[in-house]
């Protein structure tokens, strides 16, 4: 089992307009009909990624690009695993063989796309591994894209992968996964955001609505609508220099409204549906934000609701100190500050909320303080630089509040 | 995941742990070799993981620069004989915890030196400062 060498050309890449895209929507539909007759998921990933290079290579040709586009990588990594099977295990080949013929049905495809998901996010592997194997096997994107997306050496990152595939090597393909390890991965994936040349926000999305199309898991549409309820503020998050803008200060006119209405849209119906969840409940807050058209009309206690089922539903420490900011605007800063001060002194970002609600209480000092204790503990350059600036703000003596 | 450097020092007040620290010259050469096979193989196991980014020794010899005003050259300082704190290499490790992370740094501080016993030195733990996420509220 060795990490083959990646195909060249990708995305937007002029000379190929489109093939890279096609090429990737059809890699996890191979993987899944190969995997699902049977063969081993290292080799078949593998044989499908040696089929990707021969696709690269005759398809722009002219003429070269075939009638059936998956039938023809299907042939061609089968064609693949068999020649590497064939001194090894020459009787497991006959077997293959027979395995190999039959074409797939539409049920049996999307059946394919949670299956593989739900094994390259399995338990066994480590968040990281999870999220390096689904963006190789499924998501089709090559080691050194992966690799530069996460800002590490390639060869780091085709040992990752190839670690993953052996954990995950020998595990029966004959049942999909719990949807709920799949979803944690790709909502993982969305919240490393862009570095790079890769926007892992718009590949997580892209995973989940495949997901949400081979599936019929509200939660899953609920994880899609937060992402898109997100995605929609993407220009308006940062300043062109880089800084932070909170989600009060937002220019919400650069907000994307079609994504918007794209993500309420997938939310009611996943709502309709009366089986809430954890991600359903989180893209009802991001729709609630993205409704107001100013941070003043925000409908703070529907807000504080949703935050309510929330914490009900997915109780953690970090949904209380984001419910906490949602008391501060219902009940008043002094509420919410009882809340904070209650919260682990380690959560990240607590101090921040604090300095906030101190701020508003008309503590100054205490707020000054309190956002010099959040930069200090801020664990990203961006957040830290902005707290900074929210401390020497306060410190440089009384004026109108500034974001 | 997230990134960490781990910090080699030599010669800071960190840097003897159990018993005064042997200078390198005067080791044997086996033992020197040793040490130096050692950090290699320990870059290659976090390679195997899929953890190691980068990592370098560095020439004990340094200069203190800094700016001196428009139009001025740099002011320099150094190189001294005896420095207090000396960083005689690093290594940036992308893993899932920190946990992970100290792991990592207590295997490096395992070398041999004299005697071919681990050296026992310490290594500083810096995370780094990376993105932030997506989702705040």
């Amino acid at each position: 089992m060795t990490d083959q060498p990646d195909q060249p050309g990708q995305p937007g890449q002029p000379d190929q307009p489109g093939l890279g895209e096609v090429l990737r929507d059809l890699t996890p539909q191979v993987l899944g009909i190969l995997v699902r007759r049977g063969a081993d998921f290292a080799a078949a990933e593998d044989a499908v990624q040696e089929a990707l290079v021969e696709a690269l290579r005759h398809w722009p040709e002219p003429g070269g690009r075939p009638d059936n586009p998956r039938a023809w990588l299907v042939t061609v990594a089968g064609r693949k695993l068999v020649d590497a099977q064939r001194s090894a295990h020459a009787r497991a080949r006959r077997e293959l063989r027979v395995h190999l013929e039959p074409g797939p049905g539409p049920a049996a495809q999307a059946d394919d796309t949670l299956l593989l998901l739900s094994r390259c996010c399995h338990p066994a592997l480590t968040p990281a591994s999870a999220i390096a194997l689904t963006l190789r096997a499924v998501g089709g994107l090559t080691t050194a894209q992966i690799a530069e997306a996460f800002l590490v050496p390639e060869a780091t990152m085709a040992q990752r992968i190839t670690r993953a595939k052996r954990t995950v090597s020998g595990q029966r393909f004959d049942r999909p996964g719990e949807v709920g390890a799949v979803l944690r991965v790709l909502y993982l994936v969305f919240n490393e955001g862009f570095s790079g040349t890769v926007d892992l926000a718009e590949e997580a999305i892209r995973l989940t609505r495949q997901l949400a199309a081979a599936t019929d898991d509200p939660e899953v549409d609920g994880l899609l609508a937060l992402m898109l309820l997100h995605h929609a503020r993407r220009r308006a998050r940062r300043t062109p220099a880089g800084a932070v803008v909170p989600l009060a200060d937002q220019d919400r006119s650069s907000w994307d409204t079609a994504m918007v209405a794209e993500g309420v849209e997938v939310l009611q119906a996943a709502l309709a549906r009366d089986a809430l969840g954890e991600y359903q409940a989180q893209a009802a807050i991001a729709a609630l934000h993205d409704d107001a058209a100013t941070a003043e009309e925000t409908d703070w206690p529907q807000v504080l609701e949703w935050y309510d089922e929330l914490i009900r539903l997915a109780p953690s420490p970090v949904v209380a100190l984001n419910r906490a900011v949602a008391v501060g605007e219902v009940d008043g800063p002094l509420a919410a500050l009882r809340l904070v001060e209650g919260l682990p002194a380690d959560l990240p970002r607590r101090d921040a909320v604090a300095a906030w609600l101190h701020e508003r209480a008309g503590d100054r000092d205490e707020a000054a303080r309190r956002y010099r204790l959040a930069a200090e503990r801020a664990t990203n350059l961006a957040e830290r630089d902005h707290l900074t600036r929210q401390a020497s703000r306060l410190n440089r003596g009384p004026g109108p509040r500034a974001g | 995941m997230a990134k960490y450097l781990l910090l080699k020092h030599y010669r800071s007040s960190h840097a003897i742990a159990k018993d005064e620290l042997v200078p390198m010259d005067q080791w044997t050469p086996d033992e020197v070799t040793a040490h130096i096979d050692f950090m290699r193989r320990v870059a290659d196991e976090l390679r195997e993981r899929g953890e190691f980014v980068d990592g370098q020794a560095l020439s004990p010899e340094g200069t203190f620069v800094r700016y001196d005003g428009e139009g001025r050259p740099p002011v320099t300082d150094g190189p001294f004989a005896e420095t207090k704190d000396l960083i005689a290499g690093w290594m940036i490790v992308d893993v899932d915890s920190q946990e992970r992370a100290y792991e990592a740094a207590a295997r490096l501080s395992a070398a041999p030196g004299a005697g071919g016993e681990p050296i026992h030195e310490w290594i500083e733990v810096r995370p780094f400062l990376g993105e932030p996420p997506v989702v705040t509220e």
